[in-house]
């Protein structure tokens, strides 16, 4: 299991566990659309797969913090999802055409789970003392990896360039990053949380908040391999991989038996085929 | 564990409404035809979108060549008389 697939047989109501439910099937959903995406770059899909179990590819950076309570499934959505967003509503005018048709998909999905989080964020706001205080811990543990979201600073992204010069990417991680903070900020205000930065203040002059500066070195630390769940996240994945061979395995099996009784039907009986 | 080859890719075409068109969806691997109308209903039919489901194998879609659009398509852009609005009709005669 994913480490947060924990909180699907520990969700506080059979509401919320229905909506954990639907929002893993989309993620996995926005996983197939991308990969469909790429694949059709010329890559296969077995490729990519082997790439991502051996390490070799990159995956959000994200995905390796762990889920301690409930509220980081309220945490995750509002802000991890939101950052998503942010980024993904860019990648809709993207140049590449199976990409920025996969995004479009993808953006309309996940506002519902952006918004789910929020919910979940807002009743344990205005819950007891204890539910408040899981839903500040849980947005302290979030803020700093969500802000790592977009990216490395722009004077250091050396991928940039070459996505905004072919059109992939139409705004550089530090102006998403820069929205997605001016719209956060008012949203923690509302829950009545506040956001662990203590350089966060508005800036008159330029229309925008300041924020303090990101810890960079646990942003490489993490991409590199070395973050708080990284190995544990990738086990399992590869155990999921394994552990569901038989699956694979069997369904090719049973379309081979088919297409053979089909052909065998055919020439005994050319008439009806 | 043996990995059996890659299945099969198969593009996705969904009818929204009844009298609409089947529009392509997107793309998915399935070891067979019911696999993958069944997988294209989980993945492209969550939220009402569709009333009906076409699934074509990938590799049985012959497509026109990307750089053949200018010998195809530009010979209709001079021919605007196949439009209703280039012909004038007086205001008199009533809409037409």
């Amino acid at each position: 299991m994913l480490p947060e697939a924990n909180w699907i047989t520990r969700a506080p109501s059979l509401r919320s566990k229905l909506i954990l439910l639907a929002k893993v099937q989309d993620e996995a959903g926005h996983g197939l659309y991308l990969y469909s995406s790429a694949e059709t770059l010329g890559t296969s899909r077995d490729e990519m797969i082997a790439d991502l179990h051996s390490g070799k590819a990159k995956y959000s950076s994200i995905f390796n913090y762990p889920t301690l309570s409930w509220a980081d499934m309220g945490a995750i959505g509002w802000l991890v999802d939101g950052a998503a967003i942010q980024n993904q509503v860019m990648l809709c005018r993207a140049s590449y055409g199976p990409y920025s048709r996969a995004m479009v998909r993808i953006c309309k999905e996940e506002s519902f789970h952006q918004r789910q989080g929020y919910e979940i964020m807002l009743h344990l706001a205005k819950g007891t003392q204890e539910q408040k205080d899981m839903a500040q811990d849980a947005l302290n543990r979030w803020w700093w990896p969500s802000l790592m979201m977009f990216g490395p600073s722009d004077d250091n992204s050396p991928n940039s360039a070459q996505s905004m010069a072919w059109r992939i990417k139409r705004k550089s991680n530090d102006e998403l990053r820069q929205e997605f903070v001016d719209k956060t900020v008012p949203q923690a205000k509302f829950l009545g949380l506040s956001i662990p930065d203590a350089d966060l203040r508005w800036n008159e002059a330029l229309g925008q908040h300041d924020f303090g500066s990101i810890d960079w070195n646990e942003f490489f630390a993490v991409v590199a391999g070395n973050g708080p769940c990284n190995s544990e996240r990738i086990e399992a994945r590869r155990k999921a991989h394994a552990e569901g061979a038989w699956v694979r395995e069997a369904a090719s099996a049973y379309a081979a038996k088919q297409a053979a009784r089909r052909s065998s039907d055919s020439k005994a009986n050319p008439q009806a085929a | 564990m043996s990995a059996p080859d890659q299945w099969p890719l198969w593009e996705v075409f969904v009818r929204s409404k009844n009298g609409l068109s089947h529009k392509h969806s997107g793309s998915l691997h399935a070891p067979d035809a019911d696999m993958a109308l069944k997988n294209a209903r989980d993945v492209y039919t969550r939220r009402s979108e569709g009333t009906s489901i076409w699934v074509v194998l990938s590799s049985n879609i012959v497509a026109s060549a990307p750089d053949a659009k200018e010998v195809l398509f530009a010979p209709s852009d001079d021919k605007v008389y196949r439009h209703p609005t280039f012909y004038e009709i007086p205001d008199e005669v009533g809409h037409m």
